[in-house]
C-alpha cells in the first residue's frame, strides 16, 4: 500500500463512509433545526435589545450593556455546560439541544445588538433631523428611516457573526447533541477510521456556503440603488 | 395642487415687502441658548410677520443656525419664549410633532433618506403624519416635486440626483406638509456654484406663493432682491435688523459694515 492509497483508505474509507453516511444525514438534519433556531431567535433578540437601547432608557441600557458584555466574552462552551450542567440544580432541566440553542442564541443576540446599535449610532444625525422636523415622532423615525438604513449597514458584520457562531453548533457534541461532530467523532470511535469526519466536514460545508452564499446575496440585494 | 390656508387668500393681496401686520407668525423672544460652557444665544428676539421673507445674516458661530434650529425646538433653548402660529412651543404640554408639521425645514446637507425615492422622501410624513393612503400622498408627492421642477425625478433615488436636485426634494418635502413657515438653514452652502439658481428659483417662487420664510445664508443677492427684512447677527446677539436696502446700503452698526466689507472681498 503506498501513501496516496494509504491516505485515501484513511480519509475516504468508502466502505465506512457508506456505513455512517445516514447517521450523519440524520446528525446534519438536526444540525440544520439547531442553526436556523439559532438565527431566528438570536437576530431578532439581538434587534429587539438593539431597538429597546435606542430609547435611552437609562436603568434598562446599563442592563443590556451588561448582558451583552458578559454574552460578547464568554466562550460559548462555557455557556453551554453552565446551562446544562447548572441549570438542573436550580429546578429546571434543559436537554442538551435546548442548551444548546439557549446559549448561542444570547451570544448572537449579544454581538447582533453590538452591530445593529453601531448601526443605528452610524445614521448621521440629519436624518433623523430630517424626519423629526416634519413631524414625525421617534419611533417613526426609528422604524422608517433610521433602521432601514442601520441594518443595511450591519448586514455585512452580521452574516459574518452569524456564520461564525452558528458553527458553534459543533459545541453541542459536548453536552449530547447528535448534530454533525457528534455523530461524526462518534462513528470515528466504532470503525478506527477519521473518514466520518471528511463526511462531516462535507456536511458543514453544504450547509454554510449556502449560507455564505445567502449572505452575499443580501448584501446586494439592499444595497442601495446608485 | 398645494395649497396654503385659505386664511392667506382672505387678505388684501400686497404687493412689494410685506407691512408686518398682526401677530407673527414666529415670534422668539429673549433666547439664550448654552452648549455647554459656550453662550450661543444671548438674549435673541425675532418676530416673523406672515408672508414675511426673513434673511438672517452673520458669520459663522454667530448663532444664527441655532437661533433658527430653536424655531422648530430641533434645539431646545435654555430660556426665552418661542411662539409659531399662536402655539408656545417650550409649553411642555406642547405636542412638539404636530406643531413641527407646520414647520417646514430644509438643511444645510439636504438630508434625503437615501433608502427612499424622491416620492418616497415627500410621502413618508404625509402617510405617517397626516395620516394620508398611499394614493392621495402620491399626488401630493408629485404636485410638491413638480412644484419645484423635479415632476419626472419622482422615482429616482438621492443617490442619483445632483446636490440641487436633493436640496430640491428637500424643499418639495417640507411644502407638501403645507408648513405655515419654512425655514431654511443654509441651503445653498453645500452646493456647486453652478446649482445654487435652481434652488434660489424654487425658492423665489415659494416667496411669490406668499410663503413665511425664515432663511440663514450667504446669499447676498438674494438677500438683496427678495427679502423683506435682514437681520444681521454677532456672538450670539441680533446687531441690526432692517430692510435689505438699509443693511446693504447704509448699515449703521460698525459691526455690520466689517462683516459685510469682509463678503466683498
Amino acid at each position: 500500500m503506498d501513501s496516496w492509497d494509504r491516505f485515501v483508505f484513511t480519509f475516504f474509507n468508502a466502505q465506512v463512509m457508506a456505513t455512517y453516511l445516514p447517521r450523519i444525514v440524520e446528525g446534519f438534519f438536526l444540525t440544520v433545526q439547531l442553526a436556523l433556531l439559532i438565527v431566528i431567535s438570536g437576530l431578532a433578540l439581538g434587534l429587539l435589545l438593539a431597538v429597546v437601547r435606542s430609547f435611552g432608557i437609562r436603568p434598562l441600557n446599563w442592563l443590556i450593556i451588561f448582558l451583552v458584555d458578559l454574552f460578547r466574552a464568554l466562550p460559548p462552551l462555557v455557556i453551554i455546560v453552565l446551562i446544562y450542567f447548572g441549570l438542573p440544580s436550580l429546578g429546571a432541566a434543559p436537554s442538551g439541544f435546548v442548551s444548546t440553542w439557549i446559549s448561542l442564541t444570547l451570544v448572537l443576540a449579544a454581538f447582533a445588538e453590538e452591530i445593529v446599535w453601531g448601526g443605528i449610532l452610524a445614521v448621521p444625525k440629519g436624518q433623523w433631523e430630517a424626519a423629526r422636523s416634519t413631524g414625525l415622532g421617534f419611533a417613526t423615525t426609528l422604524t422608517h428611516v433610521v433602521l432601514p438604513q442601520a441594518l443595511r449597514l450591519s448586514i455585512p458584520p452580521l452574516t459574518n457573526r452569524t456564520i461564525a457562531i452558528t458553527k458553534g453548533t459543533a459545541l453541542g457534541s459536548v453536552v449530547a447533541v447528535a448534530e454533525i461532530l457528534s455523530v461524526a467523532s462518534g462513528a470515528v470511535g466504532f470503525s478506527s477510521n477519521p473518514s466520518p469526519l471528511t463526511l462531516g466536514a462535507i456536511a458543514y460545508l453544504i450547509l454554510f456556503v449556502p449560507v455564505v452564499a445567502f449572505g452575499r446575496w443580501v448584501e446586494t440585494r439592499f444595497a442601495w440603488k446608485r | 395642487m398645494i395649497r396654503r390656508r385659505t386664511r392667506v387668500a382672505a387678505e388684501p393681496v400686497m404687493t412689494g415687502p410685506a407691512p408686518i401686520v398682526a401677530a407673527p407668525i414666529v415670534a422668539a423672544s429673549g433666547i439664550h441658548k448654552h452648549f455647554g460652557a459656550l453662550h450661543v444665544l444671548k438674549g435673541v428676539d425675532l418676530a416673523v410677520a406672515e408672508r414675511e421673507l426673513v434673511f438672517v445674516i452673520g458669520p459663522s458661530g454667530s448663532g444664527k443656525s441655532t437661533l433658527l434650529r430653536c424655531c422648530n425646538r430641533l434645539e431646545t433653548p435654555s430660556s426665552g419664549r418661542i411662539i409659531v402660529d399662536g402655539i408656545d412651543l417650550l409649553d411642555r404640554h406642547t405636542d412638539i410633532n404636530a406643531v413641527r408639521r407646520r414647520i417646514g425645514m430644509v438643511f444645510q446637507q439636504f438630508n434625503l433618506y437615501p433608502h427612499m425615492t424622491a416620492r418616497g422622501n415627500v410621502t413618508l410624513a404625509l402617510r405617517k403624519v397626516l395620516g394620508k393612503g398611499r394614493a392621495e400622498a402620491d399626488e401630493i408627492a408629485d404636485a410638491a416635486l413638480a412644484r419645484v421642477g423635479l415632476a419626472e425625478k419622482a422615482n429616482a433615488y438621492p443617490l442619483e440626483l445632483s446636490g440641487g436636485q436633493q436640496q430640491r426634494v428637500a424643499i418639495a418635502r417640507a411644502i407638501a406638509l403645507e408648513p405655515r413657515v419654512m425655514l431654511f438653514d443654509e441651503p445653498t452652502s453645500a452646493l456647486d456654484p453652478e446649482l445654487v439658481g435652481g434652488v434660489l428659483a424654487v425658492m423665489r417662487s415659494l416667496r411669490e406663493a406668499g410663503m413665511t420664510m425664515v432663511v440663514v445664508s450667504h446669499e447676498m443677492g438674494f438677500a438683496r432682491a427678495a427679502a423683506d427684512r435682514v437681520v444681521f447677527m454677532d456672538h450670539g446677539l441680533v446687531v441690526e435688523e432692517g430692510p435689505p436696502a438699509q443693511i446693504f446700503g447704509a448699515p449703521e452698526q460698525e459691526r455690520t459694515r466689517a462683516f459685510l466689507r469682509q463678503l466683498d472681498h
